[in-house]
């Protein structure tokens, strides 16, 4: 718990203020799941409170500081929210959570606990809805921690919220179709994008794009050239940035496609590759078996724990078209509208969301090379400067954490405990209580109080 | 120019917050993260070993946007809006 204690303690050494929130369907995620399914769920009277842990609702994909990034779906279920009746609370961060063992039929109450500002925010809800996305997966490479080596979302975010780029050369650099998204994004602003890099080769982009029925595969690569031309970038498939130079800062990337490699100059290098679904609160409900990527959910989007609901890109990455249909049907669920005939035909437009993100998922593998690029000096664990060299001799992340704090940081491991899946078939480890980091008087207030409720009443759950 | 969303036609409001003792004007809504690049930083923090870092998700997920705002240190920067007069120190 000591990385929680360097997040400060409270200004006076006061015990936090607590808000209490009674409701009947509890949403952690702000996002197009969490929203959508904030929205049916209070439509079909349910009381809902939705909690998501930054200042802007839409999450990533929408993001609400800048309306000129929403897409129209996007507006219209914000406004929807509006005027829903549920209750949205911004830069609440959930971290805790006990009872709902009973949660199933009775109504039992669960009790979850957020912390807002200094504030300790408890909600006690019938049902949970899990809508807390996805974030970037990060492959380490020589140079990845140098400033201005970023995500590739990660830039488009930082843009988004107003960080200059303008006339910055920026190398675009991963996988999938987000390449062309976060180029023209940036390019909107300003930016001067240079190479789209693209590590899948080009008979895997086709073979994707042959499940696009009404576009042949020549029709397609037209069709990505030209959208490149348009950005003003070489699209390149089958290359990827093998290593990051600079001082201090970014100066340059060094580019390959596996035979040869070349060097270009640049002052951004936005790097991601895929999304990787956050799951540490499904996870630490017993939501997910042990080695499970994604939260497995029946056709009402209830996970194999009753009352529990996930949807969006926690079960699977799908974008947000998949993740507003998902969301729907949680919500639904949750408040137990589950008669109606639009219910059938979300369930039927889910199926077909899932086979396109399948076959995404297919033509956007990763290349086993891009798990290869560390040298024994490259930092795997950004926050605690631990190598690729100090890690060779664990055989898993339990051994690994207490030897050199690998995944100990501040991010908790969820930058390099998703990277070590993949380069040394690391599982992650289990998740405990906070799920996010928190003030340490916040939670040592929740475990003292939760030793208190023993004492008094162990078999007290309300 | 800070950006400002199509939809307002009037110029939007800023703010002006202190960064490094510097001050700094900026469009309402930008994020710290981004005042600071646009007071000329581009690193944040240091590592536990020296090494200079600048923000890297954009979602609070990485940690090394941390900045101290207020004489909060640890505050990640990506996912705070700036406040007038607000007092920003980096450690880049």
């Amino acid at each position: 718990m000591d990385d929680l204690q360097q997040q400060g303690s409270f200004r006076s050494g006061q015990l936090p203020q607590r808000d209490l929130l009674q409701c009947d369907v509890l949403v952690l995620g702000g996002g197009p799941a969490g929203i959508a399914a904030a929205c049916i769920s209070a439509e079909c009277s349910s009381r809902v409170v939705l909690l998501e842990s930054t200042p802007w609702l839409g999450g990533a994909i929408w993001r609400a500081n800048d309306v000129r990034s929403i897409p129209r779906s996007g507006q219209h279920w914000l406004s929807r929210l509006k005027h829903s009746g549920a209750q949205v609370i911004c830069e609440a961060t959930a971290f805790a959570q006990e009872g709902g063992e009973l949660c199933s039929e009775s109504g039992a109450v669960r009790r979850v606990y957020a912390q807002r500002c200094d504030q300790l925010l408890e909600v006690r809800c019938g049902r949970l809805v899990i809508a807390t996305g996805a974030q970037e997966l990060f492959l380490p490479f020589p140079g990845w921690t140098l400033p201005n080596v970023m995500g590739l979302g990660g830039l488009q975010l930082l843009a988004k919220g107003g960080w200059p780029v303008r006339g910055q050369r920026v190398i675009v650099a991963g996988t999938g179709p987000l390449l062309f998204a976060v180029a023209a994004a940036l390019k909107n602003r300003g930016a001067q994008v240079t190479d789209l890099l693209e590590q899948a080769s080009w008979s895997r982009v086709a073979r994707f794009a042959a499940v696009l029925p009404w576009l042949s595969p020549s029709k397609v690569w037209q069709a990505l050239q030209l959208k490149a031309q348009l950005l003003g970038a070489r699209y390149r498939t089958g290359c990827w940035p093998a290593a990051a130079h600079g001082d201090a800062v970014l100066r340059s990337v060094r580019i390959t496609d596996g035979r040869r490699a070349w060097v270009q100059d640049c002052d951004y290098l936005a790097c991601g590759f895929g999304l990787v679904p956050n799951l540490q609160w499904p996870e630490m409900l017993g939501c997910t078996a042990h080695g499970d990527e994604v939260v497995q959910v029946d056709e009402l989007q209830q996970t194999v724990v009753p009352g529990v609901y996930a949807a969006g890109e926690t079960t699977g990455i799908g974008g947000d078209a998949a993740a507003v249909i998902e969301g729907q049907i949680a919500g639904h669920a949750a408040s137990g509208c589950t008669t109606g005939r639009q219910l059938r035909r979300l369930q039927v437009r889910r199926a077909r969301a899932g086979r396109f993100a399948r076959s995404l998922q297919a033509a956007f593998r990763l290349r086993p090379e891009l798990l290869m690029l560390a040298h024994d000096d490259t930092v795997i664990c950004r926050c605690e400067d631990v190598t690729w060299g100090q890690l060779r001799e664990f055989r898993d992340a339990r051994e690994a954490k207490l030897q050199t704090r690998c995944g100990m940081g501040v991010c908790q491991g969820r930058v390099c405990q998703n990277s070590l899946r993949l380069l040394k078939s690391w599982p992650t480890t289990s998740v405990r209580p906070p799920v996010l980091p928190v003030l340490a008087g916040m939670w040592s207030r929740i475990v003292r109080e939760h030793d208190m409720d023993h004492q008094r009443d162990p078999g007290d759950q309300s | 120019m800070p950006d400002a969303p199509v939809s307002q036609p009037v110029a939007s409001p800023s703010v002006t917050l202190r960064v490094d003792g510097m001050d700094v004007t900026v469009a309402a809504g930008t994020t710290v993260a981004a005042a600071v690049a646009r007071a000329g930083h581009q690193r944040f923090r240091q590592s536990p070993t020296g090494q200079h870092r600048g923000p890297v998700c954009g979602m609070g997920v990485c940690g090394e946007c941390r900045v101290t705002i207020d004489g909060q240190p640890h505050q990640r920067s990506c996912l705070i809006v700036c406040r007038d007069a607000m007092e920003v120190t980096t450690d880049g």
